[in-house]
């Protein structure tokens, strides 16, 4: 269990430490690197923490605090997943939204200019 | 392409994406069924130069920036047809499989039926319709499907010939599904309790080019317009009950 926790906080780690380098490169805003940075903050206080991994674990009727973790990463991510999915979703419409209007107000400068 | 004009105001729609071997003869096919009315391509972004030959047929061409896939470019088309005050678009597709022969008679039910859409459809009248095995078990299975949707049986629900009024043009313009549009499109305007109807026609087969959806993807399109459906049924009940 131990080695499980200590993989889990260098992982946290690495991921903080890479959104955070992601950001200051601008290749992730800031806006999409909260719900990462959150689900990174949970997993290294979780995994430094075996009192409160225990009560989780006792909470959710899991004997075993590393199944707890794992099932807590999943949530986690799944999660995050399903926001960015909720981005991207609105930002295709966006995108189509204004591809077509694009295209609309480019046929309506060539008409205008060919009378 | 100037403002909507005359008693008809009717806009011909041809979606197209790479068919520079057919948009020439579809405009002129077009052009001599209705020849009063403007014939708008919608370029979805070709690389072969279907832009070019549709302007050199005479056709207007709305040309998107980057490809968006049928329901996008036929939305597109809407949206400009809905700006320009047109009452009628009918949409003939860019390959040559609709014979445009039938123009009228779709835009003829439009007006005297008062109906929102009218679909041109292989199988009316006992036609068998020119489609391969597949797509015809394809075609089966989502007539089954929408018959207690849309409360009437669709003979042709996957008909790209479709004419549609300025209601519908509306409501396509604020919602329109983006790939594999047409069977969702029939639930979208039964949401507004907007009526079809179906009008016999004979399709040929395509003049140059394949079919996008081949037998592989045939899953995919159930799948997906088996859940765009089963959405738009959600919406549907959830604003039956707000009533």
């Amino acid at each position: 269990m131990e080695r499980l926790l200590n993989v889990t906080t260098g992982l946290s780690i690495l991921l903080v430490a890479m959104i955070l380098f992601s950001v200051r490169r601008s290749h992730i805003r800031v806006e999409y690197s909260v719900s990462w940075l959150a689900a990174a903050v949970i997993l290294l206080v979780l995994s430094r923490s075996s009192f409160a991994l225990n009560w989780i674990s006792n909470q959710l009727g899991l004997g075993d605090p590393p199944l707890a973790l794992m099932l807590l990463v999943f949530c986690l991510f799944v999660i995050v997943l399903y926001r960015l999915s909720v981005v991207i979703s609105d930002l295709k419409d966006a995108n189509i939204a204004m591809a077509q209007r694009i295209a609309i107000v480019e046929f309506q400068l060539q008409n205008r200019n060919e009378e | 392409m100037k403002q909507a004009t005359g008693p008809d105001r009717l806009l011909v729609l041809i979606p197209a994406f790479n068919e520079v071997g057919a948009i020439a003869g579809v405009i002129r096919e077009v052009h001599s069924v209705v020849p009063e009315a403007p014939i708008l391509v919608v370029d979805d972004a070709s690389t072969d130069g279907t832009d070019q030959h549709a302007r050199a047929a005479g056709a207007h061409v709305l040309r998107l920036p980057y490809h968006l896939g049928l329901g996008g470019g036929v939305q597109a088309g809407y949206k400009l047809a809905y700006e320009l005050g047109y009452e009628y678009v009918i949409r003939v597709d860019g390959d040559g499989q609709h014979d445009p022969k039938y123009i009228p008679v779709l835009l003829k039910t439009l007006r005297e039926t008062g109906c929102h859409m009218v679909i041109g459809s292989r199988f009316q009248n006992g036609n068998s319709g020119y489609t391969n095995s597949v797509r015809a078990i394809g075609i089966w299975f989502f007539r089954l499907v929408l018959r207690p949707i849309l409360g009437k049986p669709v003979r042709d629900p996957t008909s790209g010939f479709v004419g549609v009024n300025r209601q519908a043009l509306q409501v396509f313009t604020g919602s329109f599904p983006l790939e594999y549009p047409e069977i969702e499109a029939l639930v979208v305007l039964q949401r507004k309790r907007f009526q079809f109807q179906e009008v016999p026609c004979r399709m040929r087969p395509r003049k140059t080019g394949r079919s996008t959806i081949t037998a592989v993807k045939s899953l995919y399109y159930i799948f997906h317009v088996l859940l765009g459906v089963f959405i738009n049924v959600l919406k549907f009940e959830r604003r039956r009950r707000r009533e």
